[in-house]
């Protein structure tokens, strides 16, 4: 083995020293298309100018732009007509930070994080476990499970507000039931958020069982064969093979909860508008209300400026915290 | 006997769970057909007496159709066109060397470390600016710029995979970039454009805040906002609504039971998204 390896290495500097055609043993070119010669130079060239630009500039007028003028616009107070002229500090960032229904509103997001941890993953961790062969059964389950997912945002905020309607939906059969009028839970400050955070697990936690099921058949067999020769049992296998291997697609799904939270729109509109008091906002409904729909650009702006910085920060966090083992760029 | 117990614990748990995941619809599909009175005492049993005319006066009028209309413009633009533009982006960041690639390269995946959510303000005077407040383009172009990031990470990595060998024969047979582009590229690439266009696809078809800044005229509207709309005018006349909601979760279960494989396969791979 090692002799071979030997001569391998020493046969083309050995044959004909000094010379070039020595390369040869290359198994193969390292640039291969710049080696193609010159002519093809400006078809290169000449290609990288009809492709790239119409990406880059959309991508530049729409995306990388309006995050930079978000920060120019954010040190304004400025309704959006004409240019901004009243340049007034760092005025409206401190409005942002210092309003208590803003904070109130991370809060909430936070919340829908928390409960995706503790509620949301194990359950659709559990299902996912049930269901991971490919038996018939487990295929419709698997479908069933997944409907929610593929309705609109929109829709399943609809859905609900009749379920939560006190007068008609399912709440109001059940309080029925026990000859009790029933509440109307979307109109009470302390329970509009929670309404809707079941909103959220009924929606979502067929995506992350979706994950999970992928995640679950990367493993190969035979480690969970070789444990239960070993005598583990069905809950050892889960707990100290399947668990622990399944690893990185639990850290992705967390923060596909966590990056969901931050983008939460739709169905709060649909379902509470973030009210009643502005007790059930998430970050982005509360911009939507204070800023958009008021057309406070520059109040707009500096939440649109903090939101962005929150983004990075938790993503890059993430990363440090949890994704260190994951190849960079992989999936 | 141990085992059968945990299989029976499984099945009570398992039917448990998709009961509460399809209570929901099943009493919004069967809500359409319930007169009032027969709403607010019977959420979840049949119709007492069938009505149909929720149903029928939705599909009869014009606006239903409409806005399914919007929304089908809207999302056939935003495909095909971040398809078009992305893989030429991807395909020269994949297979041509130049100046500053990686530079571009990287610029271009920027756009993962934010929701659109944030910008949208500064977005939207620029859409005003550019004239096309209150008109389709002023969904089609921001939604296309806010999709080329993942799309391009992940036709490039596709991209890269491809066999070199086939781009080198081409190129001694004198193929210029642009047909081995049209002519060997795209036509290998099929399923990683199948999942592009289907992620880019149902972000189009779902999308509500976008709309929801840029378009007024109502004849405008997709159908999410048109679906908010007609909630607003009916109010808790749950019936019209609820068959309304019905009508617009049919399109989307049909397409979920069409190209279920690549809605997964663009689940999984958007992973890269993060």
């Amino acid at each position: 083995m090692a002799d071979e390896n030997h001569t391998l290495k020493l046969k083309p500097t050995a044959s004909e020293p000094g010379r070039p055609g020595g390369l040869e043993l290359r198994p193969e070119p390292r640039r291969p298309l710049l080696r193609l010669g010159g002519s093809f130079q400006s078809g290169q060239l000449a290609t990288c100018f009809l492709f790239l630009p119409p990406a880059l500039l959309l991508f530049t007028l729409f995306v990388i732009l309006p995050i930079l003028e978000s920060g120019w616009y954010s040190f304004f107070n400025w309704n959006g007509y004409g240019r901004p002229q009243r340049w007034i500090n760092l005025a409206n960032y401190i409005q942002v930070l210092n309003d208590p229904i803003f904070g109130h509103s991370l809060l909430n997001n936070l919340y829908i994080v928390l409960v995706s941890a503790f509620i949301q993953l194990p359950v659709a961790m559990w299902i996912a476990l049930l269901i991971s062969d490919r038996t018939r059964n487990s295929l419709i389950f698997r479908a069933i499970f997944f409907v929610p997912y593929i309705l609109a945002d929109v829709v399943a905020g609809l859905i609900w507000k009749y379920l939560y309607d006190g007068d008609y939906g399912l709440v109001a059969m059940i309080y029925g039931w026990f000859g009790q009028r029933a509440p109307f839970v979307l109109a009470r400050p302390g329970w509009a958020m929670a309404a809707i955070l079941l909103v959220v697990v009924w929606k979502y936690f067929g995506f992350h069982m979706a994950l999970f099921i992928a995640g679950r058949q990367g493993i190969s067999s035979d480690v969970i064969e070789s444990a239960k020769i070993d005598g583990a049992s069905q809950w050892q296998v889960t707990r100290h093979v399947v668990l622990p291997m399944m690893r990185p697609v639990i850290v992705l799904a967390l923060f596909f909860s966590i990056l969901g939270s931050l983008q939460q729109f739709d169905m709060i509109y649909a379902l509470t508008g973030g009210g009643p008091l502005n007790s059930s906002h998430s970050a982005v409904t509360y911009l939507y209300t204070f800023g958009i729909k008021r057309m406070r650009v520059g109040f707009g702006s500096a939440l649109g400026v903090v939101l962005f910085i929150i983004c990075v920060l938790v993503m890059i966090f993430y990363k440090r915290l949890f994704m260190r083992d994951r190849p960079a760029g992989g999936t | 006997m141990k085992l059968r117990s945990f299989t029976y614990y499984r099945w009570l748990f398992l039917f448990l769970a998709a009961g509460l995941c399809l209570i929901p619809l099943w009493a919004t599909f069967v809500g359409g057909f319930k007169a009032t009175g027969d709403l607010r005492t019977n959420a979840l049993g049949l119709p007492k007496q069938w009505v149909f005319d929720n149903y029928l006066s939705i599909l009869q009028g014009s606006r239903f159709w409409q806005m399914l209309g919007n929304s089908a413009i809207i999302a056939l633009f935003t495909v095909l066109l971040t398809l078009i533009v992305s893989s030429m982006a991807a395909f020269t960041l994949a297979h041509l060397r130049f100046a500053g690639k990686r530079w571009i390269a990287n610029y271009l995946t920027l756009g993962l470390t934010f929701p659109f959510a944030t910008a949208v303000l500064p977005v939207f005077i620029r859409v005003r600016d550019l004239g096309l407040l209150d008109s389709l383009w002023g969904v089609i172009l921001p939604q296309i710029a806010f999709n080329l990031s993942f799309s391009i990470v992940l036709l490039r990595g596709f991209f890269q995979e491809l066999p070199k060998e086939l781009f080198e024969a081409a190129f001694i047979d004198g193929c210029s970039y642009s047909k081995i582009f049209l002519q060997i590229v795209l036509p290998l690439s099929r399923p990683i454009l199948a999942t592009v266009g289907v992620l880019s696809l149902v972000g189009s078809w779902n999308n509500f805040l976008l709309p929801l800044v840029m378009i007024n005229r109502d004849t405008l509207y997709p159908w999410p906002l048109g679906i908010m709309q007609y909630q607003g005018e009916y109010g808790t006349d749950w019936g019209k609504v609820l068959a309304f909601v019905s009508l617009t979760i049919l399109p989307a279960v049909g397409f979920y039971l069409l190209a279920q494989k690549q809605i997964i396969a663009g689940l999984t791979s958007g992973a890269v998204k993060g």
